[in-house]
């Protein structure tokens, strides 16, 4: 069945549906990652947007049981050149048009997506809206022009309620602001004691638990919509080291005092080189945010630039001088996208066992 | 870091000639990396044996020497030029190979040479394969189990253990020669024993086959600093088992999820990072379609094929930041070349499809082995790019220029046959797995045949499938949409719709359905870019903005086959450059990821695309040059002419009435006739019965061909009816469409002009010389400049015949004859209306920049105003010989006798004061050993032996020893000269199979008797001297030319009171 998109700047993109065939209205970014596309609709960050993916051919390898990020899917729309109607690897459960249809997620298919990115990258991310045919664009236009796009994204893709991984290892709080399976994956991958809470845990919710870390978790959205969570990381920031990554890593630097901004088009996809100040070694990394942490904002603080994007310049990484306290903006458990960073976690573990032995803390 | 200071001097080794393996992709990696040296400050010093190259322009470098890539003359270009260092990583297999025996030479060190870019530690670490598995067993990476031998023995021993199938794949080997899969002791016993001979260190790795695997390339890069990025991944359709030069191979990958291509990619980067590259390097890797269990097959620690693909591919220029990294800049702080604002430290990311296909030489030879393994077998490649993969993967199909124009056999097969085709690969699988499915075999049952991943199969069904959507519905718009944004060629649609393939696309123009350019920008669209690098898809949004200056639009000559080769590629680039000098924007069409044409720096604009009337018409309607160069492009271009003239588009230079009458037999002998130039008899006869009659009455022998044809593709020397009969059957398709063309064959000496020519006057830059009489196909002889025995009154005939056919035939721009010398007459044998194959040497040995010229002249200077004449450039100093390179090696089954038929894959160029030491180089740096002493083998047909006396004579006088089966041994006894008798194939051993095969003579000598019984022992004769290694010379004039080296060599021995015998 033909459906269309329509962007806020009135461009209209006609296409075939696949998955959902319900309206929907999200903000429109593009991801250049060329695999990866299971692990990107089910990573929590997209809520609130619909994705265009840059490869032209998606759906490829299917959708099989182990690639999920989340248990259930948040972006709200997904829009490609072609999805692939008879996927072939040996993992292979369901198509994605079978998946987006039972997560009732919409789709598009057949769009020159080259054309939409390069629209993105001229006028910014902008709104738009999948609907059927009958719509006209001026109708469109106008309802998107007054829909204001949601601000809550990260309460509803967080947790409700508390839970465990239990481990063996370091006891580690990680705030699931819309937390990607791979950041548990890889504190499980180190035998941590892993206690999930939700966005808006307290102060006295994490010491209680008695961390040995606390990790924060990317999530969705701008980190000024997640004032609660700014006066947690105040809180137990000096008590007990910390790791953040993408929304975590913006809301700690928020919390030390430092601004964030909303980018043009953002940074999404499997490739951006990321600078490590100290060594000068540059890691391919995968990345997904649409805000960024300004530099003359830290002016004022006490944090430090540790890590840059090659090729924009941007803040990709920050330590705090005094505590024991590091965030990155990108994603170094990857899941999509390359595993260079993946040392980061070994980092926190370094981090973890530094600061237990400097306090003589006597926990397992 | 910065880059290095302490070095002024970098000495770069070229790949040498184009052969088999090793072809054009290293002409635009060289070219690319010169220049990147010299744009950092260094001084370049180029050596390397292949004139038709770029690369040896001397623009390119510094110094360039044109010697033979051999441990001897670059010891000698190293000891007079002192480089401070080497850089070899960018010549191929040859370069690297030259390397290291220069350095276990101590030549490096003698002159205090540093190796830069990846250390020789490293290289050999990579490509020995023994301390390769021990690297990867030391880094935890799986490898297939396996086995060095070195002997038969060895070979047992391994199978009796883990079981066929296996793979022998001989160490330091181009290419793969000499490899293969053994599914029983015959075939070990076969590739076991060749490979061994083949591999100059004596070794063959043996190898659990793993067949049937997916077969994945990474192509990584890594600076000094340890920073390491993969460039690009490839997936090839074929999997693993055939050579990936002779696979299909799609980038990106894509039946691999993320977790896959990052299982790979982490494996990839840890072996890199393991050896030390620094540079580019491809990493092959086998992935079990069922399992996360994957292999490392191999690392090539060098620029490739595949990092020539890679880069076209993506855009990212791997060659050239490959030489950067080599003198100590890194990844980090150099920008991106494409978009200039961002930088080369990243992973290029596709938003399109590429698919290259190889091009195969089995056109040409139709006795060779068409099966598909290990030895790579391909002389170029295609490539395409599509938005979808029917569209990418269609596109390559119809710019592999075979007339084929959609997934189709050109023949009927039985299922049988059809099912064979696909269980046992050969180059024409594709074409069989889509006529399978059109007779309703499932992707089920394809697969199991071929285990082909059911995602290309089930691409191929939908094209196949569309096919009947189309035929159902003739005129739909809609439809024809979609066709088209499958990729379905104007030719394939009208076929569906029973109209003409101009009709169709009248009627795409009429309902706007026109391709859009996209740009290829490695980011997919993420930064601004403006790399004027673009194909055509059919989608929303055009990319490709003309601009308002006037422009011209060169086609290029497609991919790398036998009789179309780097030159053609040469010749445009030149043009383009000429065009950019001349104040017009220069467009250039073509598909060939390998060459230099399509490096995007090279043109102001580069369309990817078939060669196809319809795809470059695409480009004409969109761009609206001031007119089309189709000079240059070879065959490839010209044949486009005629269309492109008929769809009113202009054709600058030569006009196509002209053209058609230089190609043209029948205007041609009419021109010639008015202008009284004599050629040999001949006539075009349309039928098998006025073939005949023809010979029969300008007599025999006569020389037989389809007219319209490049490389002597089909020509044969005929000397009676009865062969003329079998010719006409087998050889050709005879209508009133395709005549046949028969000509006197004369045997003479045969001559080559190139000129250049503004319609006023015509400027003859030289004369060439061939050694091999006519009938010898001019690309397969070695050819002399300046000529060395001709009379200044034949020179002057034939200058005055040149310009007397440049004006009679209105050229404007360049032309090339070819004359032979018979009874001290000249004739013409053939003109050609355009670039030669010549052009690249003459313009590098006369210093006349011919191409330019041609386009400056095509696009209306005149040759005075740019400061050329009418008539003969005074010749140079120094004799420069041209001389062929085969790569029968790999292409078993291959008669290698030389004939009118092209069989050369390359050529390499040899220069000297003196025409024996020219002819020295020459011979060398065609791979011919010299050896100043040992044995000649002659086997001489009856027709020959007379000739052949003298020659086995002055073998004797330097000292040969002299072995020939009987008959000529007879023929020799009664000329006095003492021969020892080989026994023939049939009459007992040894026999002189054995005696090539145990290397007991050092030049075998075999002349062609036209008896079908005795051809075959030839044959077996010819093939077992080339699998061997042995020289083997099918005509008497090369024999001769090597007896001048070898004499001009050598001191003579005689006792006192001995006479040279027959003096």
């Amino acid at each position: 069945m033909k459906r269309q998109l329509i962007l806020e700047d009135g461009t209209r993109f006609v296409g075939e549906a696949f998955g959902s065939e319900r309206q929907t209205i999200g903000e429109v970014v593009f991801n250049t990652g060329m695999t990866g596309y299971q692990e990107i609709l089910t990573d929590p960050s997209y809520c609130g947007q619909i994705v265009t993916m840059t490869y032209p051919l998606i759906g490829n390898y299917g959708i099989n049981r182990d690639d999920f990020e989340s248990i259930e899917p948040h972006v709200f729309g997904f829009i490609v050149k072609e999805a692939c109607t008879s996927p072939s690897n040996w993992r292979s459960e369901l198509t994605i048009d079978e998946y987006l249809r039972t997560k009732n997620i919409p789709g598009l298919a057949g769009v020159d997506t080259r054309k939409l990115t390069r629209i993105i990258r001229q006028y910014g991310t902008l709104k738009g809206m999948i609907c059927d045919m009958d719509v006209s664009v001026s109708e469109a236009v106008a309802y998107l022009k007054e829909t204001e796009l949601a601000r809550d994204q990260v309460k509803r893709v967080s947790t409700k309620s508390p839970y465990a991984s239990p481990g063996r290892g370091h006891r580690v709080v990680l705030i699931d602001f819309g937390m990607k399976h791979g950041i548990l994956r890889e504190l499980n991958k180190r035998h941590c004691d892993v206690v999930v809470l939700p966005y808006n845990a307290t102060t006295e919710d994490v010491l209680q638990l008695h961390p040995d870390g606390v990790m924060l978790s990317n999530g969705p959205g701008d980190p000024k919509d997640v004032p609660e969570a700014i006066d947690m990381i105040r809180g137990v920031l000096g008590r007990v080291p910390l790791f953040g990554i993408c929304l975590g890593h913006q809301l700690f630097a928020l919390a030390c005092g430092a601004n964030t901004e909303k980018m043009k088009f953002g940074h999404r996809g499997s490739n951006h080189p990321v600078k490590h100040i100290e060594t000068g070694k540059v890691a391919i990394t995968s990345q997904n945010h649409g805000y960024t942490v300004t530099e003359q904002s830290l002016v004022h603080t006490r944090l430090e630039v540790t890590h840059i994007a090659l090729n924009d310049g941007t803040i990709e990484g920050l330590r705090h001088r005094d505590v024991p306290a590091f965030t990155v903006q990108y994603h170094p458990e990857a899941s999509p996208g390359p595993e260079d960073a993946n040392g980061l976690f070994d980092d926190f573990m370094a981090m973890i066992e530094q600061f237990k032995k400097e306090r003589g803390v006597v926990h397992a | 870091m910065p880059k290095r200071q302490d070095i002024e001097t970098i000495l770069v080794i070229g790949s040498g000639p184009i052969v088999i393996g090793q072809a054009a992709e290293f002409d635009y990696a060289g070219t690319q990396a010169c220049l990147a040296l010299k744009e950092e400050g260094y001084k370049v010093i180029l050596v390397n044996s292949n004139p038709a190259t770029i690369m040896t322009d001397t623009q390119i470098a510094d110094k360039v020497y044109m010697e033979p890539l051999t441990l001897e003359f670059v010891a000698r270009v190293i000891r007079k030029e002192r480089p401070d260092a080497i850089l070899p990583t960018l010549g191929g297999q040859t370069g690297l190979n030259l390397a290291v025996e220069l350095a276990k030479a101590g030549v490096l060190e003698e002159c205090g040479v540093e190796i830069l870019g990846t250390k020789l530690e490293a290289i050999e670490k990579a490509e020995d394969r023994e301390q390769f598995r021990a690297l990867m067993n030391e880094l935890g990476e799986p490898v297939p189990e396996s086995a060095i031998v070195h002997s038969l023995q060895e070979a047992y021993a391994f199978v009796e253990q883990i079981g066929y199938p296996v793979i022998v794949r001989p160490a330091f080997t181009l290419g793969g020669t000499g490899g293969g899969i053994c599914t029983n002791e015959e075939e070990l016993i076969d590739i076991v024993s060749s490979g061994l001979k083949m591999s100059p260190v004596h070794q063959c790795l043996l190898e659990k086959s793993i067949a049937g695997y997916k077969e994945i390339e990474y192509e990584v890069m890594r600076d000094a600093k340890d920073n390491a990025i993969v460039v690009c991944n490839m997936e090839n359709i074929d999997p693993v088992g055939i050579h990936t030069g002779d696979s299909i191979v799609v980038a990106p990958s894509q039946t691999l999820s993320d977790r896959e291509y990052q299982l790979l990619r982490n494996a990839s980067l840890r072996i890199i990072r393991a050896l030390g590259i620094e540079g580019g390097c491809n990493v092959q890797l086998a992935l079990d379609p069922h399992s996360f269990q994957y292999y490392v097959i191999e690392v090539n620690p060098r620029v490739s094929r595949s990092s020539a693909l890679a880069s076209k591919a993506t855009g990212y220029p791997i060659a050239k930041l490959a030489a950067k990294i080599a003198v100590g800049l890194t990844l980090d702080e150099m920008m991106n070349p494409v978009t200039g604002k961002t930088y080369a430290c990243f992973e290029p990311t596709l938003d399109y499809v590429v698919t290259k296909i190889p091009r195969f030489p089995f056109d040409k030879f139709e006795s060779a082995n068409r099966h598909l393994g290990t030895q790579m077998k391909a002389t170029g490649e295609v490539m395409a790019i599509g938005r979808t993969f029917e569209e990418s993967l269609l596109k390559a199909v119809r710019s592999l220029e075979t007339n084929v124009y959609h997934l189709e056999l050109k023949e009927q097969v039985d299922d049988a046959l059809l099912q064979k085709r696909i269980q046992k690969a050969g180059d024409e699988r594709p074409f069989y797995i889509a006529e399978a499915f059109r007779r309703g075999v499932t992707v089920e049952q394809v697969h199991a045949w071929s285990q082909i991943d059911p995602f290309f199969l089930t691409k191929i069904a939908d094209i196949v499938k569309y096919e009947s959507v189309l035929r159902e519905h003739v005129g739909d718009i809609d439809v024809l949409k979609k066709a088209k944004e499958m990729g379905f060629s104007d030719v394939a649609i009208a076929k569906c719709w029973h109209m003409a393939e101009r009709d169709v696309y009248e009627i795409r123009k009429r309902a706007c359905i026109t391709p859009v350019y996209k740009m290829v920008d490695t980011c997919a669209a993420e930064f601004e870019s403006e790399t004027p690098y673009y194909y055509s898809t059919y989608e929303e949004e055009n990319e490709s903005l003309v601009t308002p200056r006037e422009s011209v639009v060169v086609l290029g000559s497609g991919p790398i086959r036998i009789g179309q080769g780097i030159e053609f590629d040469y010749a445009t680039v030149h043009s383009v450059w000429a065009i950019k000098e001349a104040g017009y924007e220069a467009i250039i069409i073509n598909n060939n990821p390998e060459t230099v044409s399509t490096d995007f720096s090279i043109s102001d604009k580069l369309y990817f695309e078939p060669l196809t009337i319809e795809d470059v018409m695409h480009v004409i309607d969109l761009e609206q040059p001031i007119g089309v160069i189709v000079q240059f492009g070879g065959q490839t271009a010209i044949n486009l002419a005629a269309e492109l003239a008929a769809r009113g588009v202009r054709i600058l230079g030569t006009s196509l009435e002209d053209l058609d009458r230089a190609e043209n037999r029948d205007k041609f002998e009419r021109t010639l006739a008015q202008l009284g130039i004599p050629q040999p008899k001949g006539k075009t006869a349309f039928s098998v019965e006025e073939a005949v009659r023809i010979a029969e009455d300008i007599g025999y022998p006569v020389l037989v061909r389809p007219s319209y044809v490049l490389g002597g593709r089909a020509m044969e020397i005929v000397y009676k009816k009865e062969e003329l009969l079998h010719y006409m059957e087998h050889a050709v398709k005879v209508n009133p469409q395709h005549p046949v063309l028969i000509d006197r064959y004369l045997i003479g000496k045969e001559i080559e002009v190139d000129a250049i020519s503004d319609g006023e006057d015509v400027f003859i830059p030289g004369i060439m010389e061939h050694i091999e009489r006519a009938g010898v196909h001019s690309g397969d002889s070695i050819a002399v400049y300046p000529p060395q025995t001709l009379t200044r009154d034949i020179k002057q005939k034939i200058v005055d015949y040149t310009i007397a056919l440049a004006k009679g035939l209105r050229i404007v721009g360049l032309l090339n004859i070819q004359f032979v010398l018979y009874d001290g007459d000249v004739y013409v044998l053939e003109v050609n209306p355009r670039s030669s194959r010549t052009v690249p040497f003459l313009s590098k040995i006369t210093n006349v920049p011919m191409a330019n010229l041609a386009t400056k002249v095509i696009l209306g200077a005149k040759l005075k105003e740019l400061g050329y004449y009418t008539g003969l450039k005074e010749e140079s100093e120094g004799v420069y010989v041209k001389a062929p390179v085969f790569s029968f090696a790999k292409l078993r089954n291959v008669d290698i006798s030389l004939g009118p038929e092209m069989k050369s894959t390359g050529e390499v160029i040899g220069k000297d004061d003196t025409f024996a030491k020219a002819l020295y180089k020459g011979l060398v740096a065609s791979g011919i050993h010299i050896r100043p002493y040992g044995a000649v083998l002659l086997t001489i047909a009856d027709k020959d032996k007379e000739e052949a006396i003298d020659i086995a004579r002055r073998f004797y006088n330097i000292g040969y020893q002299l072995l020939a089966t009987n008959g000529t041994a007879q023929t020799l006894r009664e000329a006095n000269i003492p021969v020892t008798v080989v026994e023939k194939i049939h009459t007992g051993t040894p026999n002189i199979l054995d005696v090539i095969r145990q290397g007991e003579a050092q030049v075998v000598i075999n002349t062609l008797t036209k008896g079908k019984e005795t051809e075959s022992d030839g044959f077996r004769i010819r093939r077992e001297a080339v699998e061997n290694g042995i020289p083997c010379l099918t005509s008497l004039d090369t024999a001769k030319a090597m007896l001048l080296v070898l004499e001009a060599m050598t001191f003579s021995t005689t006792a006192m009171t001995e006479k040279k015998v027959g003096v």
